[in-house]
């Protein structure tokens, strides 16, 4: 390390010496806060901009080491306004340069001010830098007992290509112990922080290493892939999946685990650990699922307030281990979905809602519904893009999903997003439509399989069989039906003799007989063809005698009735006494009853057949 | 509970409109709904028996879902990890790739040839249902395939139990089959959603076959026995218990020839059925030339034969008018066949041609054998002899109908009547021997239970229903009369049997309906637990899940390098490789005996000789189950005696009396100093009774779940020379 430490140094002084000096630019003020509370780095910069040449400049230089990893995230923004004005703060457009004459050993970004300094101006600004992976653990290996402690490097002096007047430091650490730090002049510590300077009238590129080695617990979680699928339903729901593949990129674990000191004191036996994720999802968010791999999927129903969901992983983590778990969550569509000029946008963030997490591989995929059409992107800062479909259930063509893809992602980069697309809403009806028209084919097809004759062979003898037994069947249920026909006409004669002991209408009780007369003679008349048909035919054969049976029953059943009703009519004409008719209907009564059984049970035994 | 009584009820009224248990009930159905539609009685009949049918089909399914309720969409057990493996790699890769695996990840360093030793017919039917769905634009995951296909294949049995029902007694029959085969524990032991096994489809498969098979000799038409020799080809690539099959025709087909049932249609039948089927069997690489090879498929080539001389026999009979020429001849022809058969099972047999019969087929027929011979197989619990509570718990009620069932069959002999009677009693003696085969003799139970059931409700109901008929029309007339008694035969000497007759009809419903009950009780607490998370009531009866399995499983995918091989005994070698991805030593596959006795002496003898035997075999982590915390039974120190017997099989060095106190199992203090020093007790026990300050030289804790349950070890590097 310390080795390291002072190549870097050399190579700098040797850089440093051999830079000329760039622009006229003085920094009169700096002011430099860097927060080390987490294993996001943040430094905040307040600059404090003079022109001290002549002549306009439009661009500041910001120089940063470039040993350290790349930068994740640099945000220039200035408080442009005077006294009152000051509003709250302009984002200015960032771009890395590489202006001549510049030590390899710095990477230099260079911003473009919204309006040119002239002679003599000042003007303020704030650069917020976020890092990662910069703060290196030291020692690398620890067991589960120990603590873990890191190291952070970085230099005293504001390193800038320009001369600057006054500056200061504060470091803030976390609430823990500080095994070490440099100490060079005016350096003061108070609790947690640790201040260094002011130091006055420093030269370009003056540097000066600083060291702080301290304790710090919290998470290390690296998503080293996160894959966020987010599906827009127009029924009225934003589905959000967002698949995790975290490791913790603290200090390795070594020696073995054990469980027995990890539950008996948890946080002096693993206090390096990972115990937890706490993700803050969007308002509204409900029908959430938590997914351990290969585990209980925990599905949570919540209200509609603001929430924090605390995420336990399986095991406890330690130092390179890795867990792997899925969030799902739906939205209201329409918090996220509007209209503009008869295109649709979707205004969704980007990042993960874990907090604290580094990300070092994003893939957002937003899957729109099918049949979208003129899909375009807008996001706040540079993304790869492609385009691929994906089919769900009942798509024909797939749904168009719009890929996006960015390495190196800090909590800094959640931010909103927007995608626009044009889509037609007769489109929705399509798949409810195609489940009916499937339904609706199934049961034609079976109406089509119970009514069509498949049978290859026409000319077979069990097919002419099935054929002869088929048309028996027909002529037996034409029997059936006629003689309930009968019946019902025996039972209109019942209903006529009712009527005639209650009213004593004996012309209307004739004309019933009347037409009764000639329905069932018509319906005898029906009855011959068929009768003859099942006499022909070998099919029949058994069952004939019942079905000759019945006809014959019912013949004499008519007969009855007949008798029957000409009895009373008959009384009803020479007036006799209602004793009387009675004990002379009694015998065909009798029959009647009898012989009506006695052709329901043959029609039931027919039926059965 | 509605939708589970209602297919019982059903079971009373093959042509329920007319019958009077649920009389009331009828009734009101009559006056408001078929009446109203007019349909005859022959089609309210069909109405109730396809809407009984289709309810029965639901049910079977959605019993079967207590555990993706109570748990979640997951496989259950050992081998279905396996099957939902290799089913994701077909899924992935195709068919040819699948055909051709060869898996390093099992049995290092020896690997397995995955194509040529497993039954492909889950897998494949898995698939081609996923591709189907896929094809139909449904989006579904092959995990919620595989979870459920042994549901919806238990939904198809049943209405294969309802044809056989049919074909061997009649439609009524086949109702009460299906209901009862809806909801038996036998079945639903080993098909309820996630348990992703062979024998889910092949439960199926097997009533298929036999159903074709038996519709085939009741018809003699060829295209039937076309169709069941697919059926077996079918059950042949789905399960290795296709060999019960292939004893169990030829059987059959022995027993009807000596009870002089021989016809024309029975030798179409099996004629076709033999030859097609043992062709397209021979397509199973796994089954490959055994199919007439082996001992076990040999009674099936014999009654074939024995066939063609009873056809040839008949033949001549014809032709020779002369009966005592005849019999000369037949006792010719008979010495001559016997004498040849067996001197070509001889030969065969001493030429190799024909290889013995295997290790499991004699424990089946000699319950004792493989207590001696092969511990592997008497180590699995499945493979015990049954108890006879296990019989109780299975099949309840069916177990008194069984015999009342047998009794229905002998009074109406038939060739179909025989073959259920058969399959019957040999499936019922196979599970007296082995647990997992109640299984085969569910659907025999069932269908011979659903024969008493059906025709003793029908003869209850026919004389209730006759006395009924005369009331009313006795009560029409106002006068009784001779004439109506024709129908009933109505006995009027006997006045209190119309009450007997309510009275046993209760007795059955109330049976039927705590067989119900029964059967959804040991349904929701038994059977669909997956074993791989277990459940516990908590201190205030809450319910405590434990998922340390597939914790440890999830560590060793997360944490350890891709190429780390895992010692464990082999019940956890399947779901380490399906759900921890990484290589395993030995697995539920237990093809190689050494192998599995080397794991077993490893974890029997002392850290020292155990570092030894894992250096050779290459061993990075070691993982152990362990109860001791949460009093889980089932851990690796009680198979311990198994691991000690099986090492001891192989390895003579260990032998089990070093493990015994006074030929007792102890795992306290007062175990035996073998025992206390050898590896897999520290490393089962290590913080428990008996030897507490276990201090492990070369290995440490890698990982220990949330709940104790499972441990995993790391073996330490050798120590530098210097």
């Amino acid at each position: 390390m310390g080795f390291w430490l002072r190549f870097n140094l050399l190579v700098f002084t040797i850089a440093i010496l051999s830079t000329p000096v760039l622009s006229d630019l003085i920094l009169s003020k700096v002011d430099r806060r860097i927060d080390l509370t987490s294993q996001i780095v943040r430094i905040t910069s307040t600059l404090k901009v003079e022109n001290a040449g002549s002549g306009l400049v439009s661009e500041v230089l910001l120089a940063f080491q470039s040993f350290r990893l790349k930068i994740w995230y640099l945000m220039a923004t200035t408080n442009e306004g005077k006294g009152k004005t000051k509003s709250a703060g302009v984002s200015l457009p960032v771009e890395i340069a590489n202006p001549k004459g510049m030590p390899p050993a710095l990477t230099v970004y260079s911003v473009s001010l919204s309006k040119a300094l002239g002679e003599g101006d000042t003007m303020s600004l704030d650069v917020l830098a976020v890092f990662t992976h910069t703060l290196k653990p030291f020692p690398e290996k620890i067991t589960q007992a120990d603590i873990q402690l890191v190291l952070f490097q970085d230099s005293a002096y504001y390193l800038s290509p320009y001369a600057v007047k006054f500056q200061s430091l504060s470091i803030k650490l976390p609430d823990a112990r500080i095994e070490s730090y440099t100490k060079i002049e005016n350096t003061k510590i108070h609790g947690s922080e640790i201040k260094y300077g002011p130091y006055e009238n420093l030269h370009p590129f003056s540097y000066s290493p600083l060291v702080v080695h301290f304790e710090i617990n919290q998470p290390f979680a690296v998503a080293q892939e996160l894959v966020r699928e987010i599906e827009v339903s127009h029924w009225g729901n934003v589905q959000v999946t967002e698949h995790y593949n975290i490791v913790h990129e603290g200090a390795k674990s070594e020696g073995e685990f054990s469980r027995l000191e990890y539950q008996a004191r948890p946080h002096i036996r693993g206090s390096s650990a990972i115990r937890h994720f706490v993700a803050k999802l969007p308002p509204r968010a409900h029908s959430i699922i938590i997914g351990m791999k290969l585990g209980i999927y925990q599905h949570l129903i919540c209200g509609l307030i603001l929430k924090e969901l605390l995420i336990e992983p399986r095991y406890p983590m330690f130092g390179g281990w890795r867990t792997a778990f899925i969030i799902g969550y739906s939205l209201p569509l329409q918090d996220f979905l509007f209209e503009l000029e008869g295109k649709r946008f979707l205004n969704i963030s980007f990042a993960s809602p874990i907090n604290d997490l580094v990300i070092d591989n994003l893939v957002v995929k937003v899957v729109l519904p099918e049949g979208s059409r003129d899909l375009s992107v807008s996001t706040p800062f540079p993304v790869k893009q492609r385009q691929e479909s994906k089919i769900s259930h009942l798509d024909v063509v797939g749904r168009p999903v719009i890929v996006l893809e960015k390495a190196d992602v800090v909590p800094e980069h959640n931010q909103y997003f927007q995608i626009h697309y044009s889509f037609n809403k007769l489109s929705m009806l399509r798949e409810p439509f195609m489940l009916i028209s499937g339904f609706f084919f199934l049961f034609v097809a079976c109406i089509v399989y119970v009514h069509v004759d498949l049978s290859i062979s026409k000319s077979s003898a069990s097919y002419l069989a099935k054929l002869q037994w088929d048309e028996v069947r027909a002529t037996i249920q034409q029997v059936e039906s006629i003689i309930n026909q009968c019946l019902a006409t025996h039972e209109k004669i019942e209903a006529s003799l009712r009527d005639l002991s209650r009213i004593g209408d004996v012309q209307a009780c004739k004309t019933t007989r009347k037409t009764a007369d000639g329905l069932l003679k018509e319906h005898s008349k029906e009855l011959k063809p068929l009768l003859a048909f099942l006499q022909s035919s070998p099919a029949a054969a058994n069952i004939l005698p019942k079905v000759e049976e019945l006809v014959a029953k019912e013949r004499e059943l008519q007969e009855r009735w007949m008798a029957k009703h000409s009895i009373i009519v008959d009384c009803y004409e020479k007036k006799l006494g209602g004793r009387e008719i009675e004990n002379r209907v009694a015998p065909q009564q009798q029959k009647v009853v009898a012989l009506r059984q006695e052709v329901e049970d043959l029609l039931e035994y027919i039926d059965e057949i | 509970m509605l939708a589970r009584t209602e297919p019982i009820n059903g079971t009373a009224k093959p042509k329920p409109v007319s019958s009077p248990m649920n009389n009331f009930k009828s009734d009101l159905l009559n006056s408001f709904s078929l009446k109203s539609l007019k349909l005859k009685t022959k089609q309210q009949e069909l109405l109730i028996r396809v809407s009984i049918l289709c309810l029965v089909y639901v049910l079977a399914f959605i019993t079967r879902l207590f555990s993706v309720l109570r748990y979640e969409s997951m496989i259950h057990e050992f081998d279905p990890y396996f099957n939902y493996r290799t089913t994701l790699f077909l899924t992935q890769k195709g068919f040819y790739d699948f055909w051709n695996w060869f898996d390093s990840e099992s049995w290092y360093p020896l690997g397995r040839i995955i194509g040529g030793t497993l039954y492909p017919g889950l897998m494949v039917t898995a698939a081609i249902i996923y591709w189907t769905l896929r094809f139909l634009r449904f989006a579904v995951h092959i995990r919620e395939v595989c979870v459920l296909t042994a549901p919806f294949f238990a939904s198809n049995t049943t209405i294969v139990a309802y044809f056989f029902g049919k074909e061997i007694w009649d439609s009524g029959a086949g109702l009460v089959a299906a209901a009862l085969i809806a909801i038996c524990p036998g079945y639903i032991s080993r098909s309820v959603a996630g348990s992703y096994d062979n024998e889910g489809v092949a439960i199926f498969a097997l009533l298929w076959t036999f159903y074709l098979f038996v519709k085939a000799v009741n018809t003699g038409s060829l295209a039937w026995a076309l169709a069941s020799a697919f059926g077996y080809f079918y059950m042949v690539s789905a399960w290795g218990g296709y060999v019960f099959i292939i004893n169990l025709i030829p059987l059959y087909v022995m027993v009807l020839l000596i009870t002089g049932r021989y016809s024309l249609r029975l030798y179409v039948a099996y004629n076709c059925m033999y030859v097609l089927g043992m062709l397209l069997a021979m397509q199973i690489r796994f089954v490959g030339f055994q199919h007439v090879q082996s001992g076990e498929h040999m009674a099936a080539m014999g009654v074939f034969f024995l066939m063609q001389v009873f056809y040839f026999l008949d033949w001549v009979k014809y032709l020779l008018n002369d009966a005592k020429l005849f019999q000369v001849f037949l006792r010719i022809t008979v010495t001559f066949t016997v004498g040849v058969g067996a001197i070509a099972l001889g030969v065969g047999t001493a030429s190799g041609y024909i290889s013995p019969w295997t290790g499991r087929f004699y424990s089946l027929l000699d319950p004792t054998y493989a207590k001696d011979h092969i511990p592997i197989i008497a180590s699995v619990s499945e493979h015990q002899p049954t108890a006879w509570s296990s019989f109780m718990f299975d099949f309840h009620i069916l177990l008194f109908l069984f015999p009342a069932g047998l009794y229905f069959c002998f009074k109406r002999l038939s060739d179909a009547t025989i073959f259920i009677v058969m399959y019957g009693l040999t499936s019922m003696y196979f599970a007296g021997v082995m647990v997992r085969l109640i299984l085969v003799a569910t659907p025999a139970v069932c269908l011979i239970s659903a024969i008493a059931v059906s025709a003793t409700i029908k003869n209850l109901t026919l004389l209730l229903r006759a006395k009924n008929k005369v009331a009313q029309t006795a009560s029409a007339k106002g006068i009784g009369s001779a004439k109506s008694s024709s129908k009933g035969l109505l006995d009027q000497s006997q006045p209190f049997h119309r009450n007997g007759a309510i009275a046993l009809l209760l007795g059955a419903f109330y049976l039927l309906s705590k067989y119900a009950m029964h059967c959804t009780w040991v349904t929701s607490e038994a059977y669909s637990s997956p074993s791989i998370v277990l459940a516990a009531r908590g201190a205030h009866g809450n319910r405590v899940i434990f998922d340390d399995y597939r914790e440890a499983y999830f560590w060793l995918r997360q944490n350890t390098p891709p190429d780390a091989k895992v010692m464990s005994w082999w019940d956890y070698g399947y779901q380490i490789t399906a759900m921890g991805n990484r290589t395993v030593i030995v697995d539920n596959n237990t093809w190689n005996n050494t192998h599995i006795a080397t794991v077993g002496c490893a974890m029997s003898s002392y850290e020292d000789e155990a570092y030894e035997i894992m250096r050779s075999l290459d061993v990075d982590y070691v993982l152990v189950v362990f109860g001791g915390v949460t009093g889980y039974s089932s851990d690796d120190i009680n198979k311990f005696l198994w691991m000690v017997r099986i090492g001891g099989g192989v390895f003579p060095v260990i032998k089990e009396p070093d493990y015994l106190v006074n030929g007792e199992y102890r795992v306290d203090k007062g175990a035996s100093p073998k025992m206390l020093n050898c590896l897999m007790y520290d490393r089962a026990r290590g913080v428990e009774i008996g030897n507490k300050d276990v201090k492990l030289e070369y290995l440490e804790e890698a990982f220990t779940t949330s709940n104790w349950i499972v441990r995993i070890y790391k073996v330490k590097p050798p120590n530098n020379r210097w």
